[in-house]
C-alpha cells in the first residue's frame, strides 16, 4: 500500500508523522499549485467548491508518484464535504484510476473509533504503537501552531521584509524531518531559535485582525492566496479562529486535550446570533468573530469558498454582528481566480480603515 | 503654480489630473488604458505637460488604480494607493459629508460607506463582473447605439421591461427575449439599467445603511439612466461630482499632497519619464509547478522591479527597500 491524503496548509506534517511512524508508506502530494488547481478543476463537478477541486488536483499529483490508496475524512452534512470522499472516488475511477478509498469518518462517541480505522491502515501495529502515532501526530501538528502563530505574530514586526518568511519555512522543515518525539522536541527548540533571529521592532504599532470562516480556505494559504502572509506585509498581526490542532482536539479527540481553545468556546459566544449547527464552521465562525471583538481586535476578515453554504448563513449574521460590537467585517469568497490585483486593493483598502479608525479613537 | 499629480491606472482607463495647491483641479486627462498601461501613464503626463503653463512646479505624485504599483514605479510616486481609499478620500474633499459613495468603473463596482469623514464599510463586486461599464459597453455594442447615448435613451422610457439581473448571461437573454417580443428600445435599456441597480444593490449594498448625501462616480456614472434607476431604488436624490470619471486620480493627487505633507518634499522623477524607455518583460519561474509568470520592469536597461511571484524570491530582491504598498 502507497498511502496519499489531500492538502490543507501544513496538515501533510502531522498526517505524515502518524502513518510514517507506523511504518506506512506514504506518498506526499507536491504542494498545491496551479498544476493541481488546473488539474482539478478540469475533472470536477463546475459548482462544485474550490477544496473538491484542489483534493482532485492533490490525488492524480499523487497518482502520478505511485500511491494506489487514498485517506480522505469523511462528514455527516450539511455541509457537502461528507460526501466528497465518494465523489472523488468515483471521478478518480472514470478517469481509470484505480485506487483504493479509506474514508475516516469523524467518531461520535469515542476516539477509539479512528484509533480502529488507523489501526486497520497499520496493518498488524499494537494498539500501542497506534495510541503513540497518533499522539506523534498531535505533537507536531500543535508545534506546527505555535510556530503559525509566532509567525503571525514576527511579520508585521520584522525589519527587512522577506525574513521572517524566510525563518519559518526553515523551522517548519526541521520540525517536518523529526521522525520521533526525541527529536521532535529538539526540533521544537531549534524552531524557536530560528524565529527568535528575525530582528524585529517591537515598539512598531500592529493592527490586529482575526480571520474567521471556513477551514480549508482558512488553513491552506494556497487557497486563500497567501492572506496570512499578505497582511502581514501590510503591518497586521493575524489570528486565525481555526488551528489544525484544535481541530484534531474537537472532532477527533472530542476535546481530551486541555488547555486548547475549543468549539464549544466559539459556538456558545455565537448564541445570540446563531443557536444552530448549520454545517461546517458557521456557527464556529460567528462565534470567534464575538470572541474576537470582546478580545479588542480591530477587525475581521471572513474568508470561505464560493457557494460554502454554512459561510454564506454567517456571513448574512455578521454584519449585525458586526455592528452591535462595531467592528468591522470584511468578507473574502475564494475560487479559481488567482488574480492578485483585486485582492490586494480589497486587504489594502480594509487596512486603511482600520487604520483611520484606530487613529481617530485613539484621539479622542 | 504648484501642484499635485493624480495617475489612476484602471483595466479600461488612465485618467490623469493636476491639483493646485488649493486643491482645484485642472486639466483632467481621459486616456483608454488599451492593454499598455506604461504607455498610458507617458502620454497622460505628455498631454498634461503640454496642456500647463510654463513654469508650473510639481510638489507631488500619487497613484491608484488596479496599475498603481507599475505606475508608481515608473514616475516614483509619493503615494501609492487602493482605489477604495483614493475614491473616499476624492469624495469626502470634494462632497463635504458625503456618507455612501457608489462607484462602478470598467471591471468593477464598489460601495463604500463613510461615516464623519471616514471610511467605516466597502464593499467590491467578487466573484461576479455583472452591472460594471463593460457588461454595458457590450450591450451598447450589440444594439448599436454608442455608449454616450445610452443613458439618454433609458430617460425616454415610461414603463422600463422587467430584466433578470442576478447574472450577465441571464440578462442578455432576457434583454433578446423582450426586444423580439417587441418592446421599445428606451424600455428595455431602462429595464437593464434598473436590473443592474438591483444586482449592485444586493450585491454589495447588503447589510449596508445607505445615507444620503450618496454620491455616484467612475465611468458609469455619466449614463443618466443609471442614475435614475439608483435615484428610483435608494428613494434619495444621488450626486454626480463634476469629475466623476477621475475621482480616482483626484485621490491619488490628494494623498500624495498628505504624503508630500509628511516627507517633507517629493520623489517625482519629473516628465522627462513620458521621453524614457520602460521595458516590461516577463519569465515563467521554474523554482515550482506554480511556474509563476514574473514581471519585470527596465528602465534603461536596470531592473527596477519584479513583481507576481508568489513566493517573493524575486521580487524580494528588489524590492527590500522600497515596499510596494
Amino acid at each position: 500500500m502507497r498511502a496519499t491524503f489531500p492538502h490543507m496548509g501544513n496538515l501533510y506534517i502531522s498526517i505524515k508523522a502518524m502513518l510514517q511512524y507506523l511504518g506506512v508508506d506514504v506518498v506526499i502530494p507536491p504542494p498545491s499549485s496551479k498544476k493541481t488547481l488546473a488539474l482539478g478543476v478540469k475533472y470536477s463537478p463546475e459548482f462544485a467548491c474550490l477544496p473538491l477541486k484542489l483534493n482532485l488536483g492533490n490525488f492524480i499529483e499523487a497518482r502520478e508518484l505511485g500511491a494506489d490508496t487514498i485517506i480522505m475524512a469523511g462528514g455527516c452534512g450539511p455541509c457537502r464535504f461528507g460526501y466528497y470522499a465518494q465523489i472523488e472516488h468515483a471521478i478518480l475511477k472514470d478517469l481509470g484510476y484505480e485506487m483504493e478509498l479509506i474514508v475516516l469518518e469523524p467518531p461520535e462517541r469515542h476516539a477509539s473509533e479512528l484509533m480502529v480505522k488507523i489501526r486497520h491502515i497499520s496493518g498488524s501495529r499494537s494498539w500501542w504503537q497506534v495510541y503513540q502515532a497518533v499522539r506523534f501526530g498531535f505533537q507536531k501538528a500543535r508545534t506546527v501552531d505555535d510556530l503559525e502563530m509566532n509567525v503571525f505574530y514576527t511579520r508585521p514586526r520584522e525589519l527587512t521584509q522577506g525574513n521572517a518568511d524566510a525563518a519559518y519555512q526553515e523551522a517548519l522543515k526541521l520540525i517536518d524531518l523529526a521522525s520521533n518525539p526525541a527529536e521532535l522536541k529538539e526540533s521544537r527548540s531549534k524552531a524557536a531559535m530560528i524565529m527568535k533571529r528575525v530582528a524585529m521592532d517591537e515598539k512598531k504599532p500592529v493592527l490586529k485582525v482575526g480571520v474567521i470562516g471556513e477551514i480549508y480556505t482558512l488553513l491552506d494559504p494556497f487557497s486563500n492566496q497567501d492572506i496570512e502572509r499578505r497582511l502581514g506585509s501590510l503591518g497586521v498581526e493575524v489570528n486565525r479562529s481555526i488551528y489544525l490542532s484544535e481541530w484534531i482536539n474537537d472532532h477527533i479527540f472530542l476535546g481530551l486535550a486541555k488547555g486548547l481553545r475549543s468549539k464549544k468556546e466559539a459556538c456558545s459566544a455565537a448564541h445570540p446570533y446563531l443557536r444552530h449547527f448549520v454545517g461546517g464552521h458557521g456557527q464556529e465562525t460567528v462565534g470567534s468573530a464575538v470572541n474576537y471583538a470582546r478580545a479588542g481586535y480591530d477587525g475581521l476578515i471572513q474568508v470561505f469558498p464560493f457557494t460554502c453554504m454554512p459561510e454564506i448563513v454567517a456571513e448574512s449574521i455578521l454584519p449585525v454582528m458586526s455592528k452591535d460590537y462595531s467592528i468591522p467585517v470584511l468578507t473574502l469568497i475564494m475560487d479559481e481566480h488567482t488574480g492578485e490585483a483585486g485582492l490586494m486593493t480589497r486587504l489594502e483598502a480594509f487596512v486603511d480603515l482600520l487604520d483611520r479608525r484606530k487613529t481617530v479613537k485613539e484621539a479622542l | 503654480m504648484k501642484g499635485y499629480i493624480g495617475i489612476d491606472v484602471g483595466s479600461v482607463s488612465t485618467n490623469v489630473v493636476f491639483m493646485d495647491e488649493d486643491g482645484i483641479v485642472r486639466d483632467p486627462i481621459y486616456l483608454r488604458t488599451q492593454g499598455q498601461p506604461i504607455t498610458a501613464v507617458q502620454k497622460g503626463l505628455r498631454k498634461l505637460r503640454e496642456s500647463m503653463p510654463p513654469g508650473v512646479k510639481i510638489r507631488g505624485v500619487g497613484t491608484t488604480g488596479s496599475g498603481r504599483s507599475l505606475a508608481g514605479i515608473i514616475v516614483r510616486a509619493d503615494a501609492i494607493k487602493n482605489e477604495i481609499t483614493a475614491h473616499a478620500v476624492a469624495s469626502s474633499t470634494l462632497v463635504p459629508g458625503v456618507q455612501t459613495i457608489l462607484e462602478i468603473g470598467g471591471q468593477d463596482s464598489k460601495i463604500i460607506i463613510l461615516r464623519s469623514g471616514v471610511v467605516s464599510d466597502f464593499s467590491m463586486n467578487n466573484v461576479c463582473a455583472a452591472g460594471t461599464g463593460s457588461f454595458l459597453d457590450q450591450q451598447a455594442a450589440r444594439l448599436n447605439i454608442p455608449i454616450e447615448e445610452f443613458g439618454e435613451i433609458a430617460l425616454k422610457s415610461k414603463t422600463p421591461v422587467g430584466i433578470a439581473g442576478r447574472c450577465a448571461v441571464f440578462a442578455e437573454s432576457d434583454m433578446i427575449h423582450k426586444q423580439q417580443m417587441g418592446c421599445d428600445l428606451s424600455d428595455i435599456l431602462a429595464g437593464l439599467c434598473e436590473a443592474l441597480v438591483r444586482n449592485y444593490l444586493n450585491n454589495l449594498g447588503k447589510g449596508k445603511e445607505i445615507l444620503s448625501p450618496v454620491v455616484f462616480q467612475g465611468g458609469v456614472a455619466a449614463n443618466m439612466g443609471m442614475v435614475r434607476a439608483f435615484e428610483k431604488a435608494l428613494r434619495l436624490p444621488i450626486q454626480v461630482p463634476t469629475y466623476y470619471n477621475v475621482m480616482g486620480a483626484v485621490g491619488a493627487a490628494l494623498l500624495a499632497r498628505e504624503a508630500v505633507a509628511k516627507k517633507g518634499q517629493s520623489q517625482f522623477k519629473g516628465f522627462l519619464v513620458s521621453d524614457t524607455e520602460y521595458k516590461a518583460g516577463s519569465f515563467e519561474c521554474s523554482g515550482c509547478a506554480n511556474q509563476c509568470e514574473v514581471v519585470e520592469i527596465a528602465e534603461g536597461g536596470i531592473i527596477i522591479a519584479r513583481w507576481g511571484d508568489r513566493c517573493g524570491k524575486w521580487g524580494n530582491v528588489i524590492n527590500q527597500k522600497e515596499k510596494i504598498s
